[in-house]
């Protein structure tokens, strides 16, 4: 990595990574760190070195500005400041901190670009850091891209590192002791005689001296927190129904409320009727919002109650009202006018498949609801000039400007304070609930306004995860796969969400074939076109986003071809694979799960391998079929990250991610039947039970090359390994999810 | 007017009959620990036990709660002082998102109170309806493992009354 610049006081500069490579534009303006929002109003016996760090006499703070979705980031950045703060759980409180173009994310920059994550050439380096830098610029911090730790990695081991160090430097101030006697352990720097000043005691002196910038990263092998399976900070509150959820903030005299908004997506409210809803108990009024209409009661209850009372009558949706327009505009986008990219041309491909008997295959992924367990819920109070917003959002800035936007008041006074929520699975970057509760708190200044959505509203207003198709044609014999020929055609999640979030969007979407174009397999003649369906209902990132039904494409394409040829898949696979990560989690599954050793009949083993946010995880997916019902035994799943940060939590995620995938591949879809999806509730979009929840086995694969996200890179091989493995078991090949409209499942 | 225990004390809620259980524990007695998730019995979020039974907290109207005795999560442990069910889910770390625990802790706790050596598939069938998003299971069938030792243990158990409350 490169250097480590001095910053000047209050300041702290993100490392190398926005330093690398040659950009043209703005270097000066990256290199200034934004300012840190911890500084503003501090006491003088306070002190902050950068903005994860806060110090005051009754207690230190630090600051996890990436949002907690239940992938425990709050407690993970907190231990990385902590490590190299010499702080121990329990010494310290997590907080969200306020939204700040401060905490930026560095690391989704590197997935924003059109390369291979293995590359490191100059282009690819330059690339990722012009896109880091306009990210930096436009000050977004964003939860998202399993980008978390990545992100944080560097910047919150060097936050705690200068902490500790200017804390070492006010002790010697103040004790009059050479610094290099001394040391820090569990929250106090230690003398020489084994004296121990606490940090909070020392925060007055530090917050006079510069920071000291300069500091030195800890070795692995000297960790005491990091790469250790440590207790997340939340656990016992989670275990014990204390943890506090958005939807469970409760403020002295809160109004609860509900919505009813067009189930057409962005479609009107023509006109309603509430006279039977305002009779009813508990109902205090019902208020005009965007599309729909607010009820506000005494509790949730009779809000929702109230609000299925009221009649509406909805204005048409903007897009195709019926599903098999949605998948007539799919089928239709494979045309030069809809050519979103070229992704890989490589060789001869149109000469090799005319000179081999090939395959010709077409495979379907369905809209998904994100459906996190806690609905959409905000509080929202709009008072004396200031705005207060209490949610869990991933993308905090854009939630503060849109409340902003809608009260008229400048962003500086508009409050968000972060929640720890339910779940979001990339709904939590979508906007409605935060402009619904503005929407009625700005209608009554001074309320405090709780807005909780019905599941069914929930379901109903969710900006789905993409439809798409891939179009494949192949070619493969006893040497391997010769020629293989890609079309994906979705519709654009990352357009779609931009245009809500106000977003710009230049250039190809490189989600729309993601997991396909990046797919480490050497094939001398192979092409990925990406074609873009015009929006239709509007879509949003879903975990894992393009690589979600791309790696669903091409592991099951590649499955046919390596079959087709006679070859073991696994070994087929490895004949292709080109990237030495890719290679190595393959061989672990394989290993893992006994590949080599035959299996009963009526079983059968699928393994699938998708690379997605610089994360290469492949899986092993073992079936059974009993009287004519597929149970899922088994999965082995192996990921390359570089470094496991976090064991116990990295295992959660594994797994977790690995049901996500299976669960909505076994059993889910959002169809669309007169404008409004159809699906409005868990009995109709369902995902794993435990009853179906196969043994997981984890492995975390350590190349100790940096590290990399794993809270979506699990999610795509999983739907592939399953069909590939129901194929192995039953010879049923499926080339559509959800698989329960063609096999059964126990 | 309607009266049943709750968590051991004798409570009054004066709502409309027809009010589920779940919204009177939530909103009107500030007990948020159990949650909201589906409303229609379909993800065991909003699991309690009603006299003794685990059952859906949002299918039960408060007139079916007069003169019941009700637990919930608040009322099965502390952080300080969790019962077996709840120490297992945190020695096993089961918590994602978390927003179904106090659903799945409550059901485990019911089953395991009616069977303390129970087989992989009962584990199973008895935890099947209550939904985890997050993907939680192979945790949760450890923790209903590790609280089964717990609870099968009789020495280990804390006794309230005999305890003096240290340690
Ligand atoms: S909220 Fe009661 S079962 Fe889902
Ligand atoms: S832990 Fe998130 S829903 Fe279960």
């Amino acid at each position: 990595m490169g250097r480590i610049a001095d910053v000047t006081r209050r300041t702290f500069l993100f490392g190398s990574v926005a330093l690398a490579g040659g950009v043209a534009f703005g270097v000066y303006k990256v290199q200034e760190t934004p300012d840190n929002p911890l500084a503003q109003g501090l006491a003088p016996d306070a002190a902050s070195f950068n903005p994860w760090v806060l110090i005051r006499p009754d207690g230190i703070t630090l600051i996890a500005p990436h949002t907690d979705v239940g992938q425990g980031a709050r407690s993970v950045q907190a231990l990385m400041i902590a490590e190299e703060m010499d702080l121990e759980p329990g010494q310290f409180t997590v907080e969200p901190g306020q939204p700040s173009p401060a905490y930026w994310n560095t690391a989704m920059a590197a997935d924003a670009v059109p390369f291979l994550h293995t590359d490191q050439g100059l282009a690819a380096r330059s690339a990722r850091t012009a896109i880091g830098a306009v990210i930096k610029l436009s000050g977004q911090q964003v939860t998202g891209g399993s980008s978390t730790v990545a992100d944080s990695w560097e910047k919150l081991r060097r936050a705690g590192a200068v902490a500790r160090e200017t804390l070492k430097q006010a002790a010697a101030i103040d004790t009059g002791e050479a610094l290099d006697t001394l040391s820090t352990e569990a929250g106090a720097v230690v003398l020489r005689d084994g004296r121990r000043i606490p940090y909070t005691q020392l925060a007055a002196t530090a917050a006079r001296i510069d920071p000291v910038n300069t500091v030195t990263l800890r070795p692995p092998s000297a960790w005491r927190l990091l790469g250790k399976p440590v207790q997340r900070l939340d656990t016992v509150a989670k275990s014990t129904g204390t943890q506090t959820f958005g939807i469970d903030l409760m403020p002295e005299g809160v109004i609860n409320a509900t919505v009813r908004f067009n189930p057409r997506q962005g479609g009107a409210l023509l006109s309603y009727d509430a006279a039977d809803a305002l009779s009813m108990p508990g109902v205090r009024q019902i208020l005009p919002v965007t599309a729909g209409v607010a009820v506000l009661a005494d509790n949730t209850w009779n809000a929702f109650q109230a609000a299925s009372a009221i009649r509406c009558e909805w204005g048409q949706a903007p897009y195709p009202p019926e599903m098999a327009q949605h998948w007539a505009a799919v089928e239709s986008s494979f045309t030069e006018e809809r050519l979103d990219k070229v992704w890989r041309e490589d060789g001869d491909v149109e000469a090799t498949l005319a000179s081999g008997a090939g395959i010709e295959r077409e495979y379907r992924a369905p809209y998904l609801a994100h459906a996190p367990l806690e609905p959409l819920s905000a509080l929202c109070r709009v008072s004396d000039g200031r705005a207060d917003l209490w949610a869990a959002h991933q993308f905090p800035r854009l939630a503060q400007q849109l409340v902003a936007d809608i009260t008229g008041l400048p962003t500086g006074k508009v409050y968000l304070h972060n929640q720890y929520c339910g779940g979001s699975f990339g709904h939590r970057l979508e906007f409605e609930n935060i402009r619904y509760a503005t929407e009625i708190a700005v209608q009554l200044p001074g309320e405090t306004i709780k807005l909780t959505f019905s599941r069914e509203e929930d379901f109903a207003h969710d900006f789905p995860r993409q439809i798409g198709m891939a179009r494949v044609r192949g070619v493969s014999d006893s040497g391997g796969i010769r020629a293989l020929e890609i079309d994906v055609a979705t519709p654009s999640a990352i357009a779609s969400q931009s245009s809500r979030a106000n977003l710009p969007l230049a250039g190809p979407d490189s989600q729309i074939a993601a997991g396909v174009w990046n797919a480490p397999y050497a094939i001398e003649h192979m092409r990925v076109r990406a074609y873009r369906v015009p929006e239709l209902a509007p879509i949003s990132s879903w975990r894992s986003v393009g690589a979600s039904t791309g790696g669903f494409f091409i592991e099951s394409a590649i499955d046919e071809l390596l079959i087709e040829a006679g070859q073991d898949p696994l070994a087929g696979r490895l004949a292709l694979c080109n990237d030495p990560a890719s290679r190595r989690v393959l061989e672990a599954v394989r290993e893992m799960s006994a590949w080599d050793e035959p299996l009963a009949p009526g079983r059968g083993r699928g393994v699938a391998l998708v690379v997605s946010f610089g994360t290469p995880v492949a899986e092993v997916v073992e079936v059974s079929v009993r009287e004519g019902k597929i149970t899922i035994d088994k999965v082995f799943v192996a990921a390359e990250v570089g470094r496991v940060i976090d064991p116990v939590n990295f295992e959660n995620q594994t797994a977790g991610g690995v049901i996500w995938g299976l669960g909505h591949a076994m059993n889910c879809e959002i169809t669309y039947a007169d404008g409004m999806a159809e699906q409005r509730n868990f009995h109709q979009h369902t995902g794993m039970r435990i009853n179906q929840c196969p043994a997981i086995q984890v492995r975390g694969l350590e190349s100790g090359e940096g590290v990399s996200g794993i809270g979506e890179p699990p999610v795509p091989p999983a739907a592939p390994a399953l069909a590939n493995a129901i194929y192995a078991a039953t010879g049923q090949r499926l080339r559509e999810m959800p698989f329960s409209k063609f096999v059964a499942f126990a | 007017m309607t009266s049943f225990t709750l968590n051991g004390a004798a409570v009054e809620v004066e709502v409309p009959e027809g009010m589920p259980l779940l919204w009177v524990l939530r909103d009107e007695l500030g007990l948020v620990g159990t949650k909201y998730g589906c409303g229609i019995a379909q993800c065991g979020a909003c699991t309690v036990l009603f006299n003794g039974q685990a059952m859906r907290s949002c299918q039960l109207p408060i007139s079916a709660v007069a003169g019941a005795e009700v637990l919930t999560i608040e009322g099965l442990g502390t952080p300080d002082d969790p019962h077996p069910v709840q120490q297992a889910w945190i020695d096993e770390q089961v918590a994602q998102c978390g927003y179904c625990q106090s659903g799945q802790v409550m059901q485990a706790a019911w089953f395991l109170s009616n069977n303390t050596d129970p087989s992989d598939a009962e584990i199973d069938a008895a935890m099947a309806g209550n939904l985890c998003r997050c993907g939680t299971y192979p945790r949760i069938r450890q923790a209903v493992r590790r609280a089964a030792e717990m609870l099968a243990a009789p020495v280990q158990t804390f006794d309230p009354l005999t305890d003096s409350g240290e340690g």
